[in-house]
């Protein structure tokens, strides 16, 4: 990581100038080794850890040896010496050159040593038994991986960060892990002994056994490791063992080159060995007499060393770092900084404990400064503690505020505090000041408009409460962030906004949206609400993306679990024929339907189809879809109405029939399912349906809306009673376009209906007293004559891949073994 | 799609694993905005190409519960999966909000061909 840092900090300043070969011991580009631990818990492929593929150094002419180890630099001929790795050696084993293979020498002008470190491995017999491992590279990663799977118990030698998240990782191996630590504490280093008991427990809790004070002598097994044995001669069993016992920087290279090597390779401030052409940076360094073992550090002292090697900061100088680090471990919130204990007698020591929640946060002033601190169980100010920490800012009076963040709605001081370059947003390097600008200058008055102005808060967002102090300081108020009133997320316009936009500037297709509206931003969580919304506004004129819509409607069937498809056969007010079902039936076989399902809106679900079969499917049956997917009016159930029923008092299957008719395929905020019922006994349920219709005596139908029996049950409201199926149709279309132009995305018309409130629908849609019923009826005319069967795409595919199945693509086979 | 011979091939070792570039078939062969499932041998590869044009891959199916991802809404460099609508990053195949991530490929347009990196792993 140190090495490849360096050069890309050195491109960055000078692309040109260097003609740049690097030697590394591992076969890979470099990797994110911080980053390891979620690999090991496998929350990460390993792929996504590498921060330059092998093609990152070829693109930028850097003349790369993966595998190769530098083992010598001659000085005098100006040279740096490699050998090829053998391809089952550690890359930081002692030795592991392939002996017999020729030395690689490559010429210098300058050279960097980046070595790094290895890890410790404690004085043990048996160190060698299969089955014991160290945590170093992601090929250790990948073993340990998958000796775990055959394992029951594993024990982790040494509790410091780097033992306890391969701790951790190895949990969700499904595998017994001990954690055995030599010190009397966990995490020495970071942590004072009350705050380390207290981890202790939140290990245990999630299934860590930790053993203090515990040091293991030999390694037991033949074949592979049985178990360890301790000092005082009691043993423990285990299936695997991994080391993880502290970092050892590597220095032969300096050593036998000539350099001055102490604990590690002995560098000034501008990272220069005892020879002037031979730098060095990262783990192996030894600066100041301090060696780091964190990733700050080393990108401070790349950083430097970029700047003396481009001479563009002849006067650049590394003098050394404050350590803070966080433990990055699932469900433990841990900071730490600085010192962990006071070290002089008028150092102030501000402590707050709460046992029972595994809360412990402590910090050490010094002439007001923080010197040191611990978070543990709640880490919510360990942000700004970070930053006056490095930044040695002047401590608010109240320290109080420091552990719990502001506690009477007063501004906190310490982001108040920080100087104008502090970093506040540490996914998008934003600092203090830029975000002042965009609040005092760019009038930016919510958390979003200021990340929207800056991107400050858009990565990880944990920055986003320094971010609503600093509003809290500078603009004096927190407007409500209005994002939650948009229609969708990614277009910052509530619904009649973002409607009138749409109009008064035409725009037909959901990219025009978002390149008018959205400043080119494609937010694909957005898509699908933006086209439902311009097909009610453009019935006929709306261009149609595909990419804007759900799988369910590229395809017109229903995605299922498994990545199959279910396809509905409209089946008008639940009435078929032999001769239809027959065809159903032919279909179903002929395409080996996994289930033939009636469903609770009369109709025949066939589930379990390749998406590649779907045309076909929709050919041979020949009957519309039955909108099994869409946001849009799905069904009208019906019951016998007249026809057979002793009480039936209206045809309900004659109603039925014409509202799918007519209604077919409409969409809207959400799905609407209808039923109509030929008497007050509700036999198909039309009470609780989006919209029911319902026979009573004397010839009427009476009108519900709103009614629901899903995930809410709610008995829809009475909107007005009518004479005749063509009233309700009217009423019915009119509420449909209603809801279709002012309910929020995926508002379902339960929620709709309660919200706006029954007396309101009623006087807009029965009393008209907006005037707009003529409106209404016209529009939702217009969407029932745009209407298409979307099934006529199985004779033609508007893309030639529309459906196909995952296409293959054969390699030839010697080629891959080669 | 070309035969294979004419398609763009090409593999480098690193002494461990062996890279490799695929030709995938012409660019158009994926709609504008969308994606689509290739299995290269048996490995499952989603190829994405954005409305502007930009081309992602990543792995085919969600580590959640098995998607299919090419099946999913894309933009912003940005896919969604259509089954619990898991948002990832098509880039680096970090999961918005979700302790988990998708593996991604390298993949860029040579002479209207996709052509995608597969390592290091080997294929099968």
């Amino acid at each position: 990581m140190a090495g490849a840092r360096v050069v890309e900090e050195i491109l960055q300043r000078d692309a040109q100038r260097f003609a740049i070969t690097m030697f590394g011991a591992e076969p890979y580009g470099n990797y994110n080794r911080i980053l390891l631990s979620n690999v090991l818990s496998g929350s990460q492929q390993m792929e996504e850890i590498f921060l330059n593929p092998l093609l990152w150094y070829s693109e930028r002419n850097i003349a790369l040896h993966a595998g190769v180890k530098a083992t010598s630099i001659d000085r005098v001929r100006r040279l740096v010496i490699g050998k090829p790795m053998r391809p089952t050696s550690l890359p930081y084993g002692l030795d592991g050159c392939d002996q017999s293979a020729t030395p690689i020498a490559e010429s210098y002008d300058q050279v960097i040593i980046a070595t790094g470190s290895r890890p410790f491995l404690p004085p043990m017999e048996g160190m060698d038994t299969p089955g014991v491992f160290q945590f170093r590279t992601v090929d250790d990663c990948g073993q340990i991986a998958s000796y775990a799977k055959q394992c029951k118990k594993a024990i982790v030698i040494g509790g410091g960060l780097l033992g306890l998240e391969a701790a951790r990782g190895l949990l969700t191996h499904r595998v017994e892990v001990t954690v055995l630590e030599a010190m009397p504490q966990l995490m020495t280093a970071q942590l004072d002994p009350e705050s380390a008991t207290l981890l202790k427990t939140t290990m245990e809790r999630m299934g860590v056994q930790v053993l203090l004070e515990q040091i293991a002598t030999h390694i037991l097994g033949d074949e592979r490791v049985t178990g360890l044995r301790f000092k005082d001669g009691s043993t423990l069993e285990t299936d695997m063992v991994v080391v993880s016992a502290g970092i050892r920087p590597i220095t032969e290279i300096a050593k036998d080159s000539g350099l001055t090597v102490e604990k590690g390779i002995v560098c000034d401030d501008q990272m220069r060995t005892s020879d002037p052409d031979i730098f060095a940076v990262g783990e192996c360094v030894q600066h100041r007499g301090v060696l780091y073992g964190l990733v700050d550090p080393i990108w401070e002292q790349a950083a430097t060393l970029a700047d003396i090697i481009t001479e563009k900061n002849p006067q650049a100088a590394y003098v050394g770092s404050k350590l803070a680090t966080k433990l990055k471990v699932m469900g433990v919130q841990l900071a730490s900084m600085g010192a962990t204990k006071p070290a002089q007698p008028d150092d102030e020591v501000v402590l707050y404990r709460e046992p029972s929640r595994g809360v412990y946060k402590k910090l050490i002033i010094r002439d007001d400064k923080l010197v040191g601190g611990i978070l543990l169980g709640e880490t919510d100010t360990a942000g700004v503690l970070t930053q006056m920490f490095t930044l040695e800012t002047v401590l608010p009076e109240r320290r109080a505020d420091l552990l719990f963040g502001s506690s009477n709605g007063a501004p906190i001081l310490s982001v108040f505090d920080l100087p104008d370059h502090a970093q506040i947003c540490n996914c998008n390097g934003v600092s203090k000041g830029g975000i002042k600008e965009a609040i005092l200058i760019g009038k930016c008055h919510s958390v979003s408009k200021v990340g929207a102005h800056t991107k400050a808060g858009m990565g990880c967002g944990s920055c986003k409460s320094l971010i609503m102090q600093l509003l809290e300081v500078y603009a004096g108020e927190v407007v409500e962030d209005p994002s939650e009133h948009y229609y969708v997320p990614g277009v910052p316009l509530t619904k009649p906004e973002l409607i009138a936009a749409i109009k008064a500037q035409g725009l037909k297709s959901v990219s025009a949206v978002f390149r008018e509206l959205a400043g080119g931003k494609e937010d694909p969580g957005s898509k699908v609400g933006l086209a439902s919304l311009l097909k009610s506004l453009w019935p006929h004129e709306y261009e149609d993306e595909r990419d804007a819509r759900f799988i369910n409607d590229r395809v017109h069937a229903n995605i299922q679990r498994d990545g199959t498809f279910s396809v509905i056969p409209r089946i008008y007010g639940g009435v078929t024929s032999a001769a239809e079902l027959k065809k159903i039936a032919e279909v179903a076989e002929k395409y080996q339907a996994k289930m033939v399902k009636l469903t609770g809106g009369q109709r025949i679900d066939l589930l379990g189809f390749k998406k590649a079969d779907l045309p076909a499917v929709w050919k041979e049956l020949g009957i519309p879809s039955g909108h099994a997917y869409t946001k849009a009016f799905r069904t009208c159930k019906s019951c016998v109405g007249t026809d057979f029923c002793r009480y039936g008092l209206g045809d309900s299957i004659a109603l039925s029939q014409k509202i799918e008719r007519r209604f077919q395929g409409i969409e809207s905020p959400h799905k609407m399912k209808l039923a109509t019922a030929g008497c007050p006994r509700n036999c198909s349920e039309a009470y609780v349906k989006d919209l029911g219709a319902v026979a009573i005596e004397g010839g009427q139908w009476e009108i519900y809306l709103g009614g629901a029996a899903g995930g809410s049950v709610r008995k829809g409201d009475l909107l007005c009673t009518v004479t005749s199926h063509d009233e309700v149709l009217r009423y019915m279309g009119r509420f449909m376009q209603y809801y279709r132009e002012n309910g929020k995305y995926l508002e379902r018309s339960y929620g709709f209906v309660e919200r706006l409130g029954i007396e309101k629908l009623r006087d807009v849609l029965v009393h008209d007293t907006e005037g707009i019923g003529t409106r209404l009826d016209a529009e939702i005319e217009a969407a029932v004559a745009a209407y298409k069967d979307p099934w006529e795409e199985a004779t033609k595919p508007v893309h030639e891949n529309q459906f196909t199945n995952p296409l293959a693509v054969s390699v030839r086979e010697e080629e891959v073994r080669a | 799609m070309t035969p294979f011979e004419e398609r763009v091939e090409r593999r480098w070792s690193d002494g461990k694993t062996t890279w490799r570039s695929v030709d995938l078939g012409t660019v158009d062969s994926v709609p504008l905005g969308e994606g689509r499932a290739y299995t290269v041998n048996n490995l499952g590869i989603a190829v994405f190409r954005q409305r502007d044009g930009q081309l992602f891959a990543t792995e085919s199916t969600c580590p959640h519960r098995n998607g299919p991802l090419a099946d999913g809404l894309v933009g912003d460099g940005k896919v969604i999966c259509p089954l619990h609508a898991q948002k990832f990053d098509l880039t680096t195949g970090h999961c918005a909000g979700e302790d988990m991530a998708i593996r991604t490929y390298p993949v860029r347009e040579v002479h209207g061909h996709i052509v995608v990196e597969i390592g290091p792993q080997t294929l099968a």
